[in-house]
């Protein structure tokens, strides 16, 4: 039996899962409108769910200072965003519904989730639509002139809109349209360039921020009635992923050591058409739309360490494992049984491409039956991006693929109101770990960072508000002066080690250890091991890593390496939860955990919990505090893709 | 392979900077333009040199946030493509790369290739918007739009605001930015009511921030990861007429 932890109060309105989320709002606290501008509030991040939070409280009247890293909020990297966003609007007519969006979310997330939260993701889908196009998004339409939606991820619904291969842009610009409105109108004032380096908390309250200004190596601090991170996954603590270069765990993990727990720290998720690695300088994975294995094949030789170029090996030599171990669902089997497959196949020796370490995408069987132009139509710009990149032209040979972490489910803890353990602290988006449980649907990704930022969160902190008046605080307050020095420290400790390895070298090994024993597949000697990995990589690192420059102009290698520090923490926490948690689900897979044929054995009697860890400083084991996990609408099941 | 690369290397915004050139080894083709640099780098680094600063995020063309001068071009030699696309398989072991940041008066260098294109947010806040608050959006499907001018409207908003168009501007014009923003919003109904005042605003911003006037060069389409047109820019100044005459 797990045990509610007394700090973990999920807040979760009573009645029945449709009306909780109206019948809280409508019991929430408001701030008079004459008052809200007396309120400041801080907005960490600019991708989707800090743009549309932040843009959503200067409409509402709200003083706020947005942060980012790059040197725009419009280049978050919600713009990366591929596929599309799911929505429960049933415009196909195909027995689509709210309740059947929050089924699927439910299930796909392996009963990880909390149902509460989880349909009121799937109720504000719907908002969400038309709150974009009202803000000029130009999704596609059809020729009636109506939002067009797509299949994606394996749903049996047509619910994802979509703009052409670029939906997170299209997206995330709107959003920024919208801030932009705000930064017009003098009620957001943004700080980009800016580096969320600890947060600050008086009298046990969020109450501001300190960062490094990127361009002056300055430390700035801001202070706030309450704080909101927005920062976006960890996926890059592997060093490779689909993720852009600059995404980090910094400013969620730096709440984590102010007090915030995290919770499923270990739940990540693997895509499995991404492009293989082609050498040790490769500084990232790019992803291709998984909408290639509707009509792709997955292979590889039969014989281990075949190296005849693909259309020399005969149909009969090639071994279809997607489809021979998952007939009913084949090539489109989910997300982690395929990548799953795929690496098994590459360790066993059966890969493929320099490297041994990618897999066959083939299209040959398609274009046969259904001609090169219709496989165009779908996958023209897929291809050529594909060919650009490694000099191969999938018309004439099959692709070569290999999975790469692409998405943390894990996160900063969170109430159903977003609010962390800490008071006034909010997390959003990706940096929480709401919605998805231990593996994320595609498509519902950019639906919940919009969900937190435009309805979630502008509505429940006036609760908050409320009970908090300004009360006169600034940035002079002792706490202010602490959090700064520390800061301050930290950042000439790290330039002055000047020792022989780079922060590349570091990052690279962590990576290695994460995607060799915590990746997708565990078990408890690999873990153990990688916990004593990233124990010693963490001692050696801050004895004897080179940073180089100063810390008083901008210096993205001293940028990188307080972030890696961090990763360096984090990662260990990744390994002690999956350690914790023996039992399959979604993302994560314990090796000793399977059934006969293979398959993720989830425990329900023993951990149907969000798993939330607590700092408890430098070196030593986080304390594990549990949130039970009840299923009162959607039945707990047993997977199965057979 | 062994490249020798011709960098501009400047302290800060004061600085005067110049060029300094480097020997990187063990590039191999399939690596990216920013891997290349990313390995010198390391070189640099190790030998206690200081690294070349030069942004970059997502490394896939879609963010906007790397653009260097590779050769005398906005993201180098190759058409419709990020500097982050580019692949070392494009250059010739033979011929030194000279790399330089985006240049223009609206973009004042930071450090190295590093330049601040702030003056495009303030473009946008000028009024690249739809004033419509969340919450009050009208149902999604009440509002038909025709899938071609979907279509055409899209074409306009794939920009990803690099600022390749003004660096290759020999005025250093952002009407190609700025233009696609406009149009994107001329062809749809959301908005309408403000797109006079709009039109205006933006290009008055532009202004503002000392970009040059557009002589129909045409170098920013050439440049343009997107690929987007210049007949952008013939919509711009409709709109800016339009919206002038009735004194927007
Ligand atoms: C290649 C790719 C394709 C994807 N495709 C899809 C898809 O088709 N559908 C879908 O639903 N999901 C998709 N996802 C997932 C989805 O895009 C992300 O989960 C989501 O956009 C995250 O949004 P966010 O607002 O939480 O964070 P982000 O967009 O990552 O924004 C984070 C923000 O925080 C800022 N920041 C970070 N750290 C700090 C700090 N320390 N100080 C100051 N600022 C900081 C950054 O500057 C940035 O502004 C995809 C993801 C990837 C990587
Ligand atoms: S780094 Fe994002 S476009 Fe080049």
């Amino acid at each position: 039996m797990s045990v509610k932890s007394p700090i973990l109060d999920a807040k979760i309105p009573d009645g029945p899962v449709q009306q909780k989320w109206s019948d809280h709002k409508a019991s929430i606290k408001l701030v008079n409108p004459a008052n809200k501008r007396k309120y400041t509030v801080i907005v960490v991040g600019t991708g989707l769910a800090g743009g549309a939070a932040a843009a959503t409280l200067g409409e509402l009247g709200y003083n706020v200072l947005n942060f980012c890293i790059q040197d725009s909020p419009r280049r978050a990297h919600s713009v990366a965003a591929q596929g599309g966003i799911n929505a429960a609007k049933n415009y196909q007519n195909d027995g689509d519904s709210v309740w059947r969006l929050f089924y699927d979310t439910v299930k796909g997330g392996d009963y990880r989730a909390r149902e509460a939260n989880v349909y009121r993701l799937a109720e504000l889908s719907t908002n969400i639509i038309d709150q974009s196009v009202a803000a000029g998004v130009p999704f596609a339409r059809e020729y009636g002139g109506t939002l067009a939606n797509r299949s994606f991820g394996g749903a049996q619904v047509s619910r994802t809109f979509y703009a052409r291969g670029q939906t997170g842009q299209q997206l995330l610009l709107g959003c920024y349209s919208a801030l932009m409105r705000q930064v017009d109108a003098g009620r957001v004032k943004l700080f980009p360039r800016r580096e969320m380096l600890d947060v600050v908390l008086a009298e046990g309250r969020a109450r501001g921020i300190v960062c490094r200004n990127l361009v002056t190596g300055e430390i700035e601090k801001y202070a706030a009635d309450a704080v909101c991170v927005a920062t976006g996954g960890y996926s890059t603590v592997f060093f490779l992923s689909t993720n852009a270069v600059n995404c980090n765990a910094t400013a969620a993990w730096r709440c984590y050591k102010k007090g915030a727990l995290f919770a499923n720290p270990c739940f990540t998720q693997i895509h499995p058409t991404c492009l293989p690695q082609a050498g040790e300088g490769q500084s990232k994975l790019t992803l291709m739309s998984e909408s290639l294995r509707n009509d792709g094949r997955v292979w590889v030789p039969k014989t281990k360490g075949d190296k005849r170029p693909p259309q020399d090996i005969p149909e009969g030599e090639r071994d279809y494992f997607l489809e021979r171990k998952y007939p009913a669902f084949g090539n489109l089997a989910p997300r982690d049984i395929s990548s799953r497959a795929a690496k098994e196949a590459c360790d066993n020796g059966y890969g493929v491409g320099a490297t041994g370490f990618s897999v066959y995408l083939d299209f040959a069987e398609a274009i046969g039956r259904l001609g090169e132009s219709v496989i165009r139509e779908r996958y023209g710009n897929l291809f050529a991006m594909y060919h650009e990149i490694t000099d191969e032209d999938p018309y004439r040979m099959p692709m070569r693929i290999y999975p790469a972490p692409h998405y943390t489910m894990g996160g900063l803890w969170v109430d159903y109101n977003l609010m962390t353990t800490v008071p006034g602290l909010y997390a959003l988006g990706e940096a929480n770990f709401s919605d998805h449980g231990a593996n994320r649907l595609g498509a519902s990704a950019l639906m919940q960072g919009l969900a937190d930022g435009y309805f979630v969160l502008p509505a429940t902190i006036s609760d908050y508000l409320a009970e908090h008046r300004p009360d006169g605080m600034t940035t002079n307050h002792e706490a202010f002066t602490e959090s700064v020095k520390a800061v301050d420290e930290q950042t000439k400790q790290l330039i002055g080690i000047n020792g022989k390895k780079t922060v590349r070298d570091y990052h690279w090994e962590l990576g290695r250890v994460m995607w060799e024993k915590v990746g997708m597949a565990r078990d408890e000697a690999g873990l153990k091991e990688a916990i004593s990995d990233i124990q010693a990589l963490r001692e050696d690192y801050w004895k004897n890593v080179k940073v180089g420059g100063s810390n008083e102009d901008l210096n993205k290698s001293l940028e990188f390496a307080g972030r890696l520090g961090d990763f360096l923490e984090l990662g260990e926490v990744m390994a002690v939860d999956a350690l914790d948690r023996e039992e399959s689900c979604g993302g994560h897979f314990r090796k000793e955990y399977q059934t006969a044929d293979g398959e993720a054995l989830r425990n329900d009697d023993k951990f149907c919990h969000v798993s939330a860890w607590k700092y408890t400083g430098d070196n030593k084991t986080p304390e594990l505090h549990k949130e039970p996990l009840e299923f009162d609408d959607v039945k707990l099941t047993q997977r199965s893709y057979k | 392979m062994k490249f020798q690369v011709k960098v501009w290397r400047q302290k800060n915004r004061q600085d005067a900077g110049r060029f300094e050139t480097y020997t990187v080894e063990d590039v191999i083709p399939e690596m990216s333009f920013l891997e290349m640099l990313d390995l010198l780098n390391e070189q640099l680094l190790k030998r206690d040199e200081s690294p070349i600063e030069f942004d970059s995020d997502c490394r896939e063309g879609i963010c906007g946030t790397c653009g260097l001068v590779v050769d005398g071009m906005a993201h180098g030699p190759k058409r419709a493509c990020t500097t982050c696309e580019l692949r070392m398989r494009n250059f010739s072991e033979d011929k030194t790369i000279v790399v330089e940041p985006f240049r223009a008066h609206g973009f004042p260098v930071i450090k190295d290739l590093v330049v601040d294109r702030e003056a495009f947010d303030r473009i946008i806040a000028a009024g690249g918007y739809t004033s419509v608050n969340t919450g009050s959006a009208p149902e999604a499907n009440a509002l038909l739009i025709p899938k071609d001018i979907a279509e055409k409207a899209m074409d306009s908003a794939a920009c990803i605001g690099c600022g390749a168009c003004v660096a290759a501007c020999p005025n250093a014009s952002a009407s190609l930015f700025v233009s696609a923003k406009i149009t994107q919003f001329s062809l749809l109904p959301q908005g309408a009511a403000e797109r006079k005042r709009r039109a205006v605003r933006m290009v008055e911003q532009m202004d503002r921030e000392g970009f040059g006037n557009c002589s129909n060069h045409a170098e920013c389409e050439a440049a343009c990861p997107k690929s987007i047109s210049i007949e952008n820019i013939a919509v711009m100044r409709r709109e800016y007429m339009k919206g002038a005459l009735a004194g927007a």
